[in-house]
C-alpha cells in the first residue's frame, strides 16, 4: 500500500518538476493524493481538511529548491505542518502537592490498566517516584486483580479495598495514598463509551473527589475516524491534560494521534508499544508525523537538500552562481561532499517516490557513491593552481594527477568534462535557459 | 430493551455524523448534485467506509432510480438499500458441524475475546448446549480470571445447557496444552461445543500469529478436523487498519467467519463494506452491543444499513 501511495503521489508530483514557483493547480494535484493517503492513515476529516488548507496557503507561491523536486516540497511542507499540528514533546507534568494523582480513562480495551502499569514502572524508574496503583474499575471481570498483578510486576504498592462501590474506593484510595505519603497515585477507571451518560458522569463524580493533576485519554492508535467523537466527547466532560496512543507497535499508521490531539490541542505524551510493562515510549512529533503521511524517506531526503542548501558551502556555492563568476575545481569539490552528505545518488534515488523509472534511465556506474570518492579524490591531486584555474590542465598534467590519485587518465578527463559542464550549466542557469529546456524534458 | 432496539440504538447515535452530513448535502435544491455527492462521500468516510468503496456506492447510487422531487428520507433509503446489498453475503449463522464443534477465537489485543466468549457460551447454554471453555490466554494479566467470571456468569443464567472452563493446568502452561485438555474434556463430557480463548495479538507480531497453528496442530490429535470455526474478533471502533489484519490471520489461521464487537458506540463500522467486497468474503457469525451477557446478536445488514445512513429506527 505505502509503495502504491509513493507512486501515485510521485506520479502526481512529477508534473510539477521543472517550475520555478508552485502555483496552486501543482499544489492541488498534490494534495489531492496526499488526502487519499491520509484517509488511509485513519486520520480523521475535519484533521485533513485543516491540514490541507495550512499546507495550501504555505505552498502556493513557494520558490522551487534547487535540487529538490518541487512535489517532495509539497511533501515537506505537509510534513512539517503535520509535525506542528501533532505538537511538541510535552512532559508529563506532576507538579503538585503529593500525591500527584494521574487519572486514566477511555472506551473498553484501549489499554488503560495496562497503561498505568507501565506509568507505575516508568515513573518509578525514571523519574525515582513512589507510586501507587488503584483501580476503580468494579465493572470488568477480574480488573481490579490484573492491575494488582501489574502492581507486583512493577514494584508499585497496591490500593486494596473491600468496597466495590466507585467513590468510596475513589475516596479511599485518596486518603491511602496520602496516608503513605506516595508521590504518584495512578487510577485506573472502567472503560467506558464517550455517550453513556451515567457512566460519564461517573467520572466527574471521580473527578472531584480525587482531583487529578494529570488526566489521561488512552486509546487505540488503530482507531478509526470515531477518533476526533471520542477524543472531542471526552475532553468535554473531564478535561483532559494529555494523550496515550497503545498499541503502536502494530502496522497502522496511526492517524487517530493526530485527530485526537486536533480535535481536543491536549498534548500526546506517550505510546505504547507492546504488553510488557517497559514498551512504553515518549511520544515525538517526528517520528509519528513520518508514519501517518508513510513518506518518511522523502520527508528525510528534502530535509537533507534544505539543509545541504542552508550549509555555508552551499550559501556560498550559490552567491557564486549567481554572480556569474565561472566555478572553479574547489567548487565542483565542494558539491561533490554536499552530496556525498546527502548518501550520494543512489541512496537519494531510493528515497524518492517514484523513481523507479528514472532509476532505470540512468546508468548506476556514473551516480555510484563510490565515483564522487573517485572524484574528489583526482580533485585533491590538483595543485592549487589548476584547482582555481582547469585551463592549464593539459596532458602532462592529467598524468600526474592520475598517477597521484592512483587512478587512470580518463577518471581525470572525466572530472575536467564535468567541470566544464558544470559552467555549461550555470551560464544556462543564469540566464533562464535551463528552466526552459527542463520544462520541454517533461 | 431488546438487543436488537440496542444496536439500532448505538448505531443511530453513531450515525449523527452521516445524517448530518446528508442534511448538508439536500440543503434547499435536494438534487443529487457535485456538492451533493462529496457531502455523501464525507459521510460515508467519517464511518470509515474506505474511499474507494465510499466511490463504488456512490456510482451506484447516481445510477439508481431515485424518485423527484428527492426527499431526505428517499436519499438515506436508497443509500442503506446499497449497503444492505452489498453486507448481505456476510449475514450466515455459525454451523455446528461436529460434536463437539470447535471454535477457535483470535484477534488483537482487546478487541473483546474473552467477553464475547462469555456471550456466546450463554446464548448456546440457553439453547441447551453442553459447552467447555480453554482458557488458553495464559499471557495477559488475569486472563484466566476473568474468563472463569464470564463462564461462571453463562453457565448460572440457564438451567438448560452447561457452561464449563478449562484453566491452564499450572502457572505458565502454554496455550496448546490447555486446548487439547479442554477438548479431551468435551469429548469424555459428549460436551456440544468447545470454545477456545486465545491471548490478544496484533497482526504484525508473525512469532505471536504462528502459536495458532501450533495450538491447532494439538487439537487435531484428538480430531483431526479441528478446529471447525476459526472467528476472528474486530473492534468496530478500528479504522482502515481492520483489512490488512483480516488478511493477516487469515494466512495463519484460514478464518471462517467475523464478529464485530463494541457496535454500541458510536462507531460504524464501515470497513466490513470494503471486507465485503472481498472475493470470498468472511461472514460476520455475531456482533456485540455491550458489556452484559446477553449483549450479542445476528449480523443483520438491513438494520445496520439503516442505522449507518441515520434512518430512524422507530419508524
Ligand atoms: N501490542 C500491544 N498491546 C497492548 C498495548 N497496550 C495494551 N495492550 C493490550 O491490550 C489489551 C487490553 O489492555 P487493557 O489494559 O486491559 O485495556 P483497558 O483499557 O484497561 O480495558 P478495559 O478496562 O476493559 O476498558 C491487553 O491484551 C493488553 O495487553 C500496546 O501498547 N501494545
Ligand atoms: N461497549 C462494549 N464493550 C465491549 C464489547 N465487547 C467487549 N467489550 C469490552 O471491551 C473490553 C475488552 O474486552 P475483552 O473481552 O477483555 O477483550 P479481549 O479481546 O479478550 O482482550 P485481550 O485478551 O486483552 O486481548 C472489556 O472492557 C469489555 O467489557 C461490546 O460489544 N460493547
Ligand atoms: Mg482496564
Ligand atoms: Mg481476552
Amino acid at each position: 500500500m505505502l509503495e502504491f501511495i509513493q507512486e501515485k503521489l510521485g506520479k502526481a508530483l512529477s508534473s510539477l518538476t521543472g517550475k520555478g514557483l508552485l502555483t496552486e493547480a501543482d499544489v492541488d494535484t498534490a494534495l489531492r493524493e496526499l488526502r487519499v493517503s491520509l484517509l488511509e492513515a485513519d486520520v480523521a476529516l475535519p484533521a485533513i481538511k485543516h491540514l490541507m488548507a495550512t499546507v495550501r496557503e504555505r505552498a502556493v507561491g513557494e520558490a522551487v529548491l534547487r535540487g529538490a523536486n518541487p512535489g517532495q516540497q509539497v511533501v515537506k511542507i505537509v510534513y512539517d505542518a503535520l509535525v506542528e499540528l501533532l505538537g511538541a514533546e510535552t512532559p508529563l507534568e506532576l507538579k503538585a502537592a503529593p500525591p500527584a494523582v494521574i487519572l486514566m480513562c477511555g472506551l473498553q480495551g484501549g489499554g488503560k490498566t495496562t497503561t498505568s502499569g507501565k506509568l507505575a514502572k516508568w515513573l518509578k524508574d525514571t523519574q525515582k517516584k513512589t507510586v501507587m496503583l488503584a483501580s476503580l474499575d468494579v465493572y470488568r471481570p477480574a480488573a481490579i486483580e490484573q492491575l494488582a498483578i501489574l502492581a507486583e510486576k512493577t514494584g508499585a504498592l497496591s490500593f486494596s479495598h473491600d468496597s466495590m462501590d466507585v467513590m468510596v474506593r475513589a475516596k479511599a484510595a485518596m486518603a491511602e495514598a496520602k496516608k503513605l505519603s506516595v508521590d504518584v497515585l495512578i487510577v485506573d477507571t472502567a472503560g467506558r463509551l464517550a455517550i453513556d451518560e451515567a457512566l460519564m458522569a461517573e467520572l466527574v463524580a471521580v473527578r472531584e473527589v480525587i482531583k487529578p493533576t494529570a488526566s489521561l485519554l488512552v486509546a487505540d492508535g488503530q482507531t478509526g475516524q470515531v477518533a476526533v467523537d471520542v477524543a472531542k466527547a471526552f475532553h468535554d466532560k473531564t478535561p483532559l491534560t494529555g494523550l496515550v496512543l497503545t498499541r503502536m507497535d502494530g502496522d497502522a499508521r496511526g492517524g487517530a494521534a493526530l485527530s485526537m490531539r486536533f480535535i481536543t490541542g491536549v498534548p500526546i505524551l506517550f505510546l505504547g508499544m507492546g504488553e510488557q510493562v517497559g514498551a512504553l515510549e515518549a511520544f515525538r512529533p517526528e517520528g509519528l508525523a513520518g508514519r501517518i503521511l508513510g513518506q518518511g524517506d522523502v520527508v528525510a531526503l528534502v530535509g537533507k537538500l534544505q539543509a545541504a542548501a542552508a550549509s555555508e558551502d552551499g550559501a556560498r556555492l550559490e552567491e557564486k552562481l549567481m554572480s556569474g563568476k565561472s566555478m572553479d575545481m574547489t567548487d565542483l569539490k565542494k558539491q561533490m561532499l554536499m552530496m556525498k552528505k546527502m548518501g550520494g545518488m543512489t541512496g537519494m534515488l531510493d528515497l524518492l517516490p517514484g523513481m523507479g523509472a528514472l532509476k532505470n534511465k540512468i546508468d548506476p556506474s556514473k551516480v555510484d557513491d563510490k565515483v564522487i570518492v573517485r572524484q574528489i579524490a583526482v580533485i585533491d591531486s590538483m595543485t592549487a593552481a589548476e584547482r582555481k584555474n582547469p585551463s592549464l590542465l593539459n596532458a602532462k598534467r592529467r598524468i600526474r594527477i592520475a598517477k597521484g590519485c592512483g587512478l587512470t587518465v580518463h577518471d581525470v578527463n572525466k572530472v575536467v568534462k564535468m567541470h566544464e559542464q558544470m559552467n555549461q550549466m550555470t551560464k544556462m542557469m543564469r540566464s533562464g535557459q535551463l528552466q526552459k529546456m527542463m520544462g520541454k524534458m517533461k | 430493551m431488546s438487543w436488537l432496539s440496542r444496536i439500532t440504538a448505538g448505531l443511530t447515535k453513531s450515525a449523527a455524523n452521516v445524517t448530518e452530513g446528508i442534511k448538508q448535502a439536500i440543503g434547499i435544491a435536494a438534487k443529487l448534485d457535485d456538492a451533493t455527492l462529496e457531502a455523501l462521500e464525507e459521510a460515508l468516510i467519517a464511518a470509515d467506509t474506505s474511499l474507494p468503496v465510499a466511490q463504488a456506492l456512490l456510482k451506484d447510487l447516481k445510477k439508481a432510480k431515485l424518485p423527484d422531487p428527492l426527499t431526505q428520507e428517499a436519499l438515506k433509503q436508497a443509500l442503506a438499500d446499497l449497503i444492505a446489498a452489498r453486507l448481505q453475503p456476510l449475514a450466515q449463522p455459525l454451523s455446528f458441524p461436529a460434536s463437539p464443534t470447535v471454535i477457535l477465537v483470535a484477534g488483537v489485543n482487546g478487541a473483546g475475546k474473552t467477553t464475547t466468549i462469555g456471550k456466546l457460551a450463554a446464548q448456546w447454554a440457553a439453547q441447551g448446549k453442553h459447552v467447555v471453555v480453554a482458557a488458553a490466554d495464559t499471557f495477559r494479566a488475569a486472563a484466566v480470571a476473568q474468563l472463569k467470571v464470564w463462564t461462571d456468569r453463562a453457565d448460572a443464567s440457564t438451567k438448560k445447557g452447561s457452561v464449563s472452563i478449562v484453566p491452564p493446568a499450572k502457572e505458565g502452561a502454554d496455550s496448546a496444552s490447555v486446548a487439547y485438555a479442554a477438548l479431551e474434556k468435551a469429548q469424555n463430557e459428549h460436551a456440544d461445543i468447545v470454545l477456545i480463548d486465545t491471548a490478544g495479538r496484533l497482526a504484525n507480531r508473525a512469532d505471536l500469529l504462528a502459536e495458532l497453528p501450533k495450538l491447532n496442530r494439538a487439537l487435531q490429535k484428538q480430531d483431526a478436523t479441528a478446529p471447525h470455526h476459526t472467528l476472528l474478533v474486530l473492534d468496530a471502533t478500528l479504522g482502515q487498519s481492520t483489512l490488512p489484519q483480516v488478511a493477516e490471520f487469515h494466512k495463519q489461521i484460514p478464518l471462517t467467519g467475523l464478529i464485530v464487537t463494541k457496535l454500541d458506540g458510536t462507531a460504524k463500522a464501515g470497513f466490513l463494506l470494503a471486507l465485503a467486497a472481498q472475493p470470498n468474503p468472511l461472514p460476520v457469525v455475531a456482533i456485540g452491543v455491550g458489556e452484559s451477557l446477553d449483549d450479542l446478536g445476528p449480523f443483520e445488514p438491513s438494520a445496520f444499513a439503516a442505522a449507518l445512513v441515520g434512518i430512524d429506527s422507530a419508524k
